[in-house]
């Protein structure tokens, strides 16, 4: 059996893939037709059967999400669809967005009537004009074709959907900075409990999911759990988008069933590139922990990449061989992390503020052995001790480089500087020796 | 007043640091801790703000049954649960590396300039990094720099590098005042406290953000560099400006006041005050006071004189005649009593009235029959189902009744009305619905009538309230603007009553008070109030004044001119200076607020004590020299302290016979003026040019723009928008002012009454009620 | 307020997308920058007037966010992705290349006012790295010789069109409506996917 099951992406080929026309023609809406059918608690049922977990990173199970929210309680409810997709490495929502947004617009239809939602919302961050066109359009596509807006499909279900387009920053997609972001705040995360099921967007109760996990829900709905479970892994069933990114001879998309491994999906993409070999990688995003050339055959499903210390996380996987320098990789990824912390509280403000002067001058080769030690102490002073997990991601490349590449840090301490040659890793070095 | 003790609340154990305690169900862990005696150090914590988590230095460990969380937990953000274990920086070495590990982070970019921070002494990052924090910062690289200090409004100063964000400030804006007029701006490292630009930090009560940073990022500009904390003596004490009744905290220097705080009272201010009762307190070192005994001469001018010269002059000038004693409404209780026994012992007379503002006989049946009976609390708006606000702005009048009610309505939606003309800022912020009278309105027994002053100002109102009230059974309350005015009705400064809220028309009541002064008789007939003593001045009725503390122009236009009259003797007991001092034929200095003990009674009634604040002062209080007066007039009030008032109202306590019957006044229907012409309505803004704010620029700059309040259709019939000047006039004179198109009733206008350019009943003779004319200027 | 009625109306009919008015604050101060090119006071003052806010309460927001200029970008603004993917993959060199080619620094402008230079993070296109974003359309694959390119083209005035996006580089202005939520009836134009995208529907069409 083929490793690879294109279900998102199996007609991005086709050039109105992301028009009405080109999605309907593959029988699309016909899922959302045959949910507004059932109860909407069996939807629920259905999708918490299914197995399905969030694609955003957590992996937190769908269908039990939707049911934390209260029925009956006489609120407003809401679905907010989180497509903020910024995490470094991450880059799969926004050509799902761009090629068939419809798929989304039906999950949202099924989801929001499974929660009894009639208002959505899709945050989609604002730096993707043409990804905003394409879901803009479909929207617009879809009130017209009757399957938004009042009485969908004739089955006397409304939903009204508004795309929301951030305005550049990564913390917004932490689900709650994202609802303060969409109530028109600054978007920084909230205290939790109240969650987001109990009071969510506008204190009402609201479900929070990534575009991933909503887009595949039509499929689910259409083709049964049978056929979802069928792929996957026992605790992580059915399939997913994993990004192959950087020294990698055929970066892109693969849809496959989790639980691949990245030795076999490197094998699919052609291999690291020409002549050289993997140094580290990303599972999922550089909040993830880095992995090197001995996790090539870690499952690439939830409980696979957590037994062997890192996260599954977006399943971004950021290639780099041995061209490239771990030091200047962690330091950037950390002054990306200064730069999108969001400055509510001290350990996250201060902190990512302090390690990058501290990685800058390592890898200037200032200091001695033991500021790794102390790096290493600040590290996880601000690990673990923040207001939300953006911290916690500022440290993981961080610590875990350390673990592996230890006596990298230390050679350019002896070296006075970086050992590496930055040329060498540059796409256009690939071109030149190809 | 009563302290409710909640029982039905669910009580809850857990352990901290190895020790029990028992607390509400809700409570925070951080407080729980506190009731132990464990401090865990915090900065963005504060028990009167929404919790915030951001500073995370309050890291403890904790567990739940047996469950343990992986990481510390921000002890300000979660509360207590049944089975749950604390571990502080006491017990666990987890909680104090983290608690160190922050304060190191809070520090990397903190300036050390502690000995020139005006906080530095008295300031909590400087206490608890040295309770806990590392012993040196391993920090090497450079600090955040910002340019310092920069203004966020005129009295308020912003140090950013000194900040640690832990948004108390802005928080409290937003929550407790409304006023979020100053925000996080910017992100991560680079976030900081500002304002926009054009915008000044322009509230009320910005200076609790001052007194609630827990760094010395946000600085007062008049204590600035003034002083170190621990060279000042702190003082409790009152506030003297309004008649909500804050607790203060007066800090002296050398005999000099170089700051004041809001000191803590749960039933009344909780921790905060406003901007006046915090800054404005120039005025008692103001080169105006007047700092000796004053006699007019026979060239006409005051020339400075001994105690007893003035005393003798003083005597001899009231002795046997018919006086009146118009006793301004910032009288403590105390002096306010010592005036009504004055007016009654030395000189035989009920003609005294503490109302030196507009008034109306109406009113003071009002006083007599209801007020001085009051019994309504901050608590009772806290319970509150519907309060309704009569001609009283609690913004501008009385600040701390306005938090209140803002909270109850950010809590639970409390549901506020306001007759007035127009919405107010103040309004807005409460939601209030605006209403032209009370003609309709449905009350229960849990709705709360709050009444100012100036529903003495229409005819039939405060009719209206007391049928209101009795018809509904709501509670009512009386808030006068100024600080002495419950308290001088309580005394008895007023024709009507005496002390204790006994009718002057009630012998039973006279009784009691003659059996307590051990006198034989007290005048019989009712007093005259203000306007009519005046009025008798002018004609001969009345040959003699006694004038304390008061502001003619604060009663009408004619006031000062109705005392002119040669043949009337004035007696003027001042603190300072003023039109009453210029005309008077001898002043007496009297003690200001911080120069002397008493007390004052809010509206609730609650006693306000306040101590010397300023312990050398020579100055005396009204009371003992109105006693001294007595003395030397030969008809003792045997009152030589504060201490000895308050033993004898004690004494006489309150009236329990039968009370004076409440007003019975018919509304006038208010004339319909032409397309030119408008009703005048006016109150007195906060800040404004009250004389007790003289002095202190600083405060005087967040006053707001002084304005014209009319509706669009006038605007647009005048052919003007927002910012442009109109004029308005009356036959004595104009005022030219910018019109602000507002949500007020088509046929009204509003200005500030007694502001900047603005001075109503200087101006144009009247402040409320009187038509006048508006023209594009 | 210098906005026309028709501005005025479109801004209305922004907050009428969301069940409280607050929500509106991104989109208008996306509509601001599609009028002036930067956040205006103007533009501030405004939107605190529509939405019932003070003029704080909107500086508050329009400072968190990275795409909310408070200073005017230029007519094409050139985001070159540094984060460290495509910094590794070339993004460092050709932000260097370009900088010096236009002799401005990060978040510096043209003096003709045509290009703008920002640093930029992970813009979510990883597989087509190095990436360039002007005025927020993906520019696929870059060079230091085709950024180059790219930037004379601006300033020239016939920009080369984006890799995934319209026929014709719109300009900032433009795309700011965009992202206001204003559509400019381009969606249609451009690939459905780039190449790295259909990736493995490739490889599966191929039985792998």
């Amino acid at each position: 059996m083929s490793k690879i099951s294109p279900v998102l992406s199996a007609h991005w080929d086709e050039a109105d893939s992301f028009t009405i026309e080109g999605y309907k023609r593959h029988g699309g809406y016909n899922a959302a037709l045959k949910a507004l059918a059932m109860e909407p608690d069996a939807v629920i049922a259905q999708i918490k059967d299914s197995g399905l977990r969030g694609r955003g990173g957590a992996g937190f199970p769908t269908g039990m999400k939707w049911s934390f929210i209260p029925q009956g309680d006489g609120k407003e409810h809401y679905l907010v669809v989180n497509a903020d997709e910024s995490e470094p490495g991450t880059c799969k929502d926004m050509p799902l967005l761009m090629a068939n947004p419809h798929v989304l617009i039906e999950g949202m239809i099924i989801a929001s009537y499974a929660i009894r939602a009639n208002y959505a919302f899709i945050y989609i961050r604002g730096e993707v004009v043409h990804v905003v066109r394409r879901v803009q359009e479909a929207i617009a596509e879809a009130y017209k074709a009757g399957m938004l807006g009042k009485n969908i499909g004739g089955k006397g279900f409304d939903l009204e959907l508004v795309l929301h387009i951030g305005a550049g920053a990564y913390i917004c997609g932490e689900e709650t900075a994202l609802l303060d972001s969409l109530e028109g705040f600054r978007g920084q995360p909230r205290l939790r409990p109240p969650f987001p099921a109990i009071a969510g967007l506008y204190a009402r109760p609201t479900v929070v999911n990534n575009v991933e996990s909503i887009a595949s829900v039509p499929a689910i709905i259409d083709r049964g759990n049978d056929w979802f479970q069928g792929m996957g892994t026992e605790k992580s069933k059915g399939f997913t988008l994993y990004s192959l990114s950087g020294h990698v001879t055929n970066p892109g998309q693969i849809e496959a069933p989790l639980g691949i491994t990245l030795r076999e999906l490197l094998e699919l993409a052609g291999g690291v590139r020409v002549g050289h070999s993997l140094k580290f990688w990303t599972p999922g995003g550089s909040s993830t922990p880095l992995f090197t050339a001995e996790h090539l055959d870690v499952p690439l499903d939830y409980e696979g990449v957590a037994a062997a210390g890192s996260m599954l996380g977006t399943k971004a996987l950021q290639i780099f061989d041995e061209t490239t320098c771990v030091v200047r990789a962690v330091l950037r990824w950390t002054e990306f992390y200064k730069h999108e912390s969001c400055g509510k509280c001290t350990p996250c403000r201060e902190g990512t503020w302090w390690l990058v002067q501290m990685i800058r001058d390592l890898e200037a080769g200032k200091g001695t052995p033991a500021d790794l030690d102390k790096l290493i102490d600040i590290t996880n002073n601000i690990a673990g001790r923040s207001f939300c997990a953006l911290a916690d991601g500022a440290a993981s490349p961080i610590i875990s480089s350390i673990k592996y590449f230890r006596a990298e840090y230390e050679a350019h301490l002896t070296n006075g500087g970086c050992p590496f040659d930055p040329a060498k890793s540059t796409l256009f070095a690939t071109v030149g020796q190809a | 007043m009563s302290t409710e003790i909640t029982t039905d609340v669910e009580m809850i154990t857990v352990v901290i640091d190895g020790f029990d305690v028992t607390v509400p169900k809700g409570t925070l862990v951080i407080r729980a801790a506190e009731k132990l005696g464990i401090q865990i150090p915090r900065f963005c914590d504060h028990p009167l703000l929404s919790p915030a988590g951001a500073c995370r230095q309050c890291l403890v460990d904790i567990e739940i049954n047996g469950r343990a969380f992986p990481k510390p937990q921000a002890s300000c953000t979660i509360p207590v649960e049944n089975g749950m274990i604390v571990k502080t920086q006491l017990t666990s070495e987890v909680a104090d590396k983290a608690q160190k590990g922050i304060m190191e982070l809070l520090l990397i970019n903190h300036p050390l300039d502690c000995p020139v921070c005006d906080k530095g002494g008295e300031c909590p990052l400087q206490n608890q990094a040295m309770s806990n924090g590392r012993e040196v910062s391993r920090y090497e690289g450079v600090k955040r720099t910002y340019e310092k200090p920069t203004a966020i409004s005129s009295q308020v100063l912003l140090d950013r590098e000194r900040c640690v964000l832990c948004a108390r400030c802005t928080r409290f804006s937003e929550e407790i005042a409304g006023d979020p007029f100053i925000t996080l701006n910017e992100r991560g490292a680079l976030q900081q406290v500002g304002i926009y630009e054009k915008d000044p930090f322009r509230s009320y009560f910005s200076g609790n953000t001052v007194q609630i940073c827990p760094v010395g990022a946000l600085t007062g500009a008049s204590y600035r560099f003034r002083s170190r904390p621990f060279d000042l003596v702190s003082t409790p004490s009152a506030c003297e400006h309004c008649a909500s009744g804050c607790a203060m905290r007066t800090d002296v220097r050398r005999g000099k006041t170089l700051r004041r705080l809001a000191g803590e009272d749960a039933e009344v201010n909780e921790e905060w005050n406003c901007d006046k009762g915090r800054w404005a307190f120039k005025y008692i070192s103001s080169k105006e006071r007047v700092t000796t005994p004053m006699v007019r001469g026979a060239d006409g001018e005051l020339h400075e004189a001994s105690w007893p010269e003035a005393l003798a002059r003083a005597a001899a000038g009231l002795k046997g005649k018919r006086a009146g004693v118009l006793v301004g409404g910032r009288s403590t209780i105390e002096d306010s009593y010592a005036y009504a026994k004055f007016a009654r012992i030395a000189l035989n007379t009920n003609d005294i009235d503490f109302r030196a503002r507009l008034h109306s006989d109406e009113e003071a049946a009002f006083l007599a029959s209801i007020a001085a009976q009051i019994t309504t609390t901050y608590r009772d708006l806290d319970k509150a189902d519907h309060v309704v606000l009569v001609d009283f702005e609690p913004e501008d009048e009385s600040p701390i009744v306005f938090l209140r009610l803002y909270k109850q309505v950010r809590k639970r939606g409390l549901k506020v009305s306001t007759v007035a003309p127009l919405a107010s800022r103040g309004s807005q912020k409460l939601g209030a619905t605006v209403l032209s009278s009370l003609t309709g309105l449905t009350l229960t027994e849990k709705s709360v009538i709050l009444v100012g002053e100036r529903a003495a100002e229409t005819i039939g109102r405060f009719t209206a309230v007391a049928s209101l009230a009795s018809s509904s059974g709501a509670k009512v309350a009386w808030i006068p603007r100024r600080a002495g005015e419950f308290g001088a009705l309580v005394a008895g400064a007023l024709g009507n009553l005496l002390p204790g809220g006994r009718p002057v028309s009630d012998a039973a009541a006279r009784v009691d008070i003659q059996t307590a002064w051990g006198v034989d008789a007290l005048p019989v007939k009712e007093g005259k109030a203000t306007w009519e003593i005046l009025e008798a001045a002018t004609d001969g009725r009345i040959n003699a004044v006694v004038v304390g503390g008061v502001d003619p122009l604060d009663i009408s236009a004619e006031a000062l001119g109705q005392l002119l009259d040669t043949s009337t003797f004035v007696l003027s007991l001042e603190i300072a200076h003023s039109a009453i001092t210029a005309i008077a034929d001898v002043v007496l200095p009297v003690a200001a607020v911080s120069e002397k003990s008493g007390s004052f009674l809010n509206w609730e009634g609650r006693p306000r004590f306040f101590e010397k604040a300023i312990t050398d002062s020579l100055t005396r209080s009204d009371t003992r020299i109105l006693s001294a007066l007595a003395d030397e007039m030969g008809s003792p009030i045997n009152l030589p302290s504060a201490k000895a008032v308050a033993r004898e109202l004690q004494a006489i306590g309150k009236w329990d016979g039968a009370r004076a019957s409440a007003p019975v006044v018919a509304p006038l229907s208010l004339p319909t003026p032409d397309g030119d012409h408008a009703i005048l309505n006016s109150w007195r803004e906060l800040l404004d040019l009250g004389t007790l704010q003289a002095g202190e620029e600083n405060l005087a700059g967040t006053a707001r723009p002084v304005e014209a309040v009319i509706s669009a259709a006038r605007a647009a019939r005048l052919g003007v928008t927002t910012g442009d000047a109109i004029t308005i006039s009356t036959g004595r004179g104009s005022i030219t002012l910018p019109a602000r198109i507002g949500e007020i009733e088509e046929s009204a206008i509003w200005l500030p009454r007694n502001s900047a350019g603005s001075q109503c009943i200087a101006n144009l003779g009247a402040a409320s009620g009187l038509v006048v004319k508006v023209a594009k200027a | 307020m210098c906005y026309s009625s028709e501005q005025i109306a479109i801004m209305d009919s922004i907050i009428a997308r969301y069940p409280r008015k607050r929500s509106a604050i991104m989109p208008l101060l996306h509509f601001v920058q599609s009028i002036s090119g930067f956040v205006t006071p103007e533009g501030i003052e405004t939107i605190a007037e529509k939405l019932e806010l003070s003029t704080a309460e909107v500086t508050a927001v329009s400072t968190f966010y990275t795409q909310y200029k408070s200073e005017p970008v230029g007519e094409y603004h050139v985001g070159i992705c540094t984060n460290t993917l495509c910094a590794v993959m070339g993004g460092d060199a050709i932000f260097d290349a370009v900088s010096d080619h236009l002799d401005i620094a990060n978040d510096e402008m043209t003096k003709d006012g045509k290009v703008s230079l920002e640093r930029i993070e992970c813009n979510a296109a990883c597989d087509y790295a190095p990436v360039v974003m002007v005025n927020w359309e993906f520019f696929d694959n870059q060079t230091v010789q085709s950024v180059k390119d790219l930037v004379d083209g601006a300033r020239a005035g016939n920009p080369p069109a984006p890799t995934r996006g319209p026929k014709t580089l719109r300009t900032w202005k433009e795309n700011s409506a965009v992202l206001a939520g204003l559509s400019d009836g381009l969606s249609g134009e451009g690939p459905s996917a780039g190449g790295p995208s259909l990736l493995g529907l490739k490889l599966s069409k191929e039985g792998k």
